[in-house]
């Protein structure tokens, strides 16, 4: 096919992320603020009247990093993924077009009560407290936009399948598609809350709330949003890094598997965020627990296959000996690089994911510091830096230019690591042993012991270099956009080819109806009773408040 | 269903993954035959009444028993009501609370205590308390412009 045959989706991918990287930039700024105020360097009276608090900073943290940059890094990589793996384009071009389109007003419209200090709730927006009615229309509309870009995929996922009978789905664009599929199932409970709860309450044409429902409906989405986040890294992993490291995909079948392992469990393990609710029977708890367990299978699944796939490559690269391999991976290639060292950190993130999970330990941790560390891990690092590493390959490609200073890109990657480490330990440390709590203007509370200050000293140094690997390769984004030299050649997708035939994968990998039938019952079966109850003995009596 | 070769090494650790999985889950079911459970319905109040019915309306420490407490709690923007609390060592305090206005939390320091504070639901939680001395306990959840401030103790009196 020709170079310019997929022009208008490449737009369209460089709208998403171009995007995507506005947001984390701007979010980015926040983090420093926020570790520097905890040891008593409050910068906030400097950013007056602009930003008016601590905790508006954070909202805009949260939601510009946790929900804009990665929904729309998402949406964008995925359709870049979807139309090269199927070597096929967008069956309706307008869907994604109109997709894009509301993910930007409802941006714009959410960004809006966000800066002016109106929505000051932070990313989780638990009601009562109450934010202007922009901030809750505009996140649904991203949510819907996203929905569209979903749907465009599908369309010419199945106009793939009609012209190519018997044929097995590619695998990047079968764990594309899954992955919108599975965010579309997911995000149903948050788009209950915004329509049937705090957008009415919101504009006022219903009195009060019922906190309790609106958080469980948060959580249904607010669990699989994770796997939302983590699934195209995944993509990448299985799909792209094999190839990028000189190797092949050690198992094509257990890929797929290990893809609808995650449609499937996904979603019903949300009340594991909810342990310590009131209101909500510990069975039901329990069950949410050892399906929590069940979803990390696939993540060990996804440890074996894609190591073994690197050891191919290594090995191919000449590598010998039990590790002498992992020497010979391309860790010159910042694309390659940042992706092997989100998966370090991401057995670490997993590690305390489980401990998250785990019913009883979860009092020790629940809303401390910990689940700071712990999310910086597996969000901060496992999907961010996994997309940065993404973005090496795909901005030359998007923009026709060369990568701006590999040398800069190669530095940026472990400085990310040298950051995240004594970042993310001191919080995990600081919530696990002293109970210090999450979301909280540590430097001006009364209770800030002297005994937390070493521990997060050492964040606050963590969180500097953090920023400064941002910064820099922000640097090398912008270079290689408006710098560059034009490059000689189109940088291309790695595709990684399969070690066996993909053609030996059996069609029961490659059939959608037996594995959404399981998702649908497994998600009425763990959630069902649950939220019956709720909504039978939901009582709409909590007025909103404005408390910032 | 037709199959598919799996790599031997492959099979071993999906066998080891499932098994450690199934052994970390037989470790919190034995947390739940020693006795530990999380909270569930504990009853409700409705938002707007707390501050004006008991028992959370004089919020107050009760004895129940030799060394068993109940302590009523109201955790509002931004304090806890009461902010402070004694009880003599070797003490079983059961604490409810439950929030007129916005969600909160309640963490005391150095035990197992953690819950969330829902307006319009009751929250109980309960812990032994041996050890004399002061345990803090703060709001764990974003509750608005001074949230940080929110925190109170649970005084535990040496045995006279």
């Amino acid at each position: 096919m020709a170079e310019n045959d997929f022009r208008l989706e490449e737009r369209l991918t460089a709208w998403h992320i171009g995007i995507a990287l506005g947001a984390l930039f701007l979010g980015s700024w926040f983090g420093p603020l926020q570790v520097l105020e905890h040891i008593g360097i409050d910068l906030y009276g400097k950013l007056a009247p602009g930003i008016k608090s601590y905790y508006q900073g954070l909202s805009l943290h949260g939601v510009l990093n946790a929900l804009v940059w990665t929904t729309f890094f998402i949406t964008g990589f995925l359709t870049f993924c979807a139309v090269h793996s199927l070597k096929m384009k967008l069956r309706y071009p307008w869907v994604n077009i109109l997709g894009l389109v509301l993910m930007v007003a409802g941006l714009l419209m959410a960004a809006a009560p966000l800066l002016l200090n109106a929505a000051t709730v932070l990313y989780t927006f638990y009601p009562p407290l109450k934010a202007n009615p922009f901030f809750y229309i505009g996140l649904t509309l991203v949510v819907v936009g996203s929905w569209l870009t979903g749907f465009g995929l599908y369309f010419t996922l199945a106009g793939w399948r009609k012209a190519h009978p018997g044929a097995r789905t590619p695998l990047i664009a079968f764990g594309s598609v899954l992955t919108m599929v599975m965010w579309q199932i997911a995000s149903l409970g948050i788009a209950a809350e915004m329509l049937f709860l705090l957008i009415p309450w919101s504009l006022g044409m219903v009195q009060g709330t019922d906190p309790l429902l609106a958080r469980t409906l948060f959580w249904f989405t607010g669990h699989p949003i994770v796997y939302f986040w983590l699934l195209p890294a995944y993509v990448s992993w299985y799909g792209m890094l094999p190839k990028q490291a000189g190797g092949k995909l050690f198992s094509d079948p257990l890929a797929r598997l290990a893809f609808w392992l995650f449609l499937v469990l996904s979603i019903p393990v949300g009340l594991h965020h909810q342990f310590t609710d009131p209101g909500i029977s510990p069975t039901w708890k329990a069950l949410h627990a050892i399906l929590t367990y069940a979803v990390t299978f696939p993540s060990l699944l996804t440890a074996f296959t894609v190591i073994a796939s690197l050891e191919l490559g290594g090995r191919a690269r000449g590598g010998k000996g039990l590790f002498g391999w992992i020497r010979k991976l391309p860790w010159k290639d910042p694309s390659f690089s940042a992706q092997a060292v989100a998966m370090l950190i991401f057995a670490l993130g997993g590690v305390g994911g489980i401990i998250n999970a785990s019913y009883s330990v979860n009092l020790v941790v629940h809303n401390t510091l910990w689940i700071v560390g712990h999310f910086h891990l597996t969000l901060g690092t496992a999907v961010t830096l996994s997309f940065i590493g993404i973005t090496y390959w795909l901005v030359p490609r998007l923009a026709g230019k060369e990568l701006w200073s590999l040398r800069a890109a190669r530095i940026q990657v472990w400085l990310w690591l040298i950051g995240m480490l004594p970042f993310s330990l001191s919080h995990h440390f600081l919530g696990l042993r002293f109970g210090v709590p999450r979301r909280t203007m540590l430097g001006a509370s009364p209770y800030l012991s002297p005994e937390w200050n070493p521990l997060l000293i050492l964040a606050a140094l963590g969180g500097l270099l953090l920023w400064a690997s941002l910064l820099l390769y922000f640097f090398v984004v912008v270079g290689t956009v408006f710098g560059s030299r034009k490059l000689a050649q189109p940088a291309e997708m790695p595709v990684a080819e399969a070690l066996r035939d993909a053609r030996e994968t059996p069609a029961w990998l490659d059939s959608w109806r037996p594995w959404l039938v399981a998702t649908i019952i497994l998600i009425l079966l763990s959630y069902g009773p649950p939220l019956i109850d709720l909504v039978r003995s939901a009582d709409l009596s909590s007025p909103g408040l404005r408390v910032w | 269903m037709s199959g598919f070769r799996v790599d031997p090494y492959e099979k071993g650790w999906m066998l080891a993954s499932a098994a450690i999985l199934l052994l970390f889950l037989l470790a919190v079911a034995a947390s739940a035959f020693y006795g530990f459970s999380l909270p569930g319905h504990e009853g409700r109040v409705a938002p707007g009444r707390s501050a004006v019915e008991p028992p959370f309306a004089n919020p107050l420490v009760v004895e129940r028993g030799p060394g068993r407490y109940e302590a009523y709690l109201r955790a509002q923007v931004w304090a806890f009501v009461p902010n402070e609390i004694r009880v003599p060592a070797g003490s079983t305090v059961t604490f409810y609370l439950t929030s007129p206005d916005v969600q909160h939390g309640f963490l005391i320091e150095r035990t197992n205590v953690n819950v969330m504070v829902v307006p319009g639901q009751v929250s109980k939680i309960t812990s032994r308390f041996d050890e004399p001395g002061e345990y803090r306990f703060l709001c764990q959840e974003y509750c608005g412009l001074a949230h940080h401030v929110m925190f109170g103790k649970v005084v535990v009196e040496p045995r006279s």
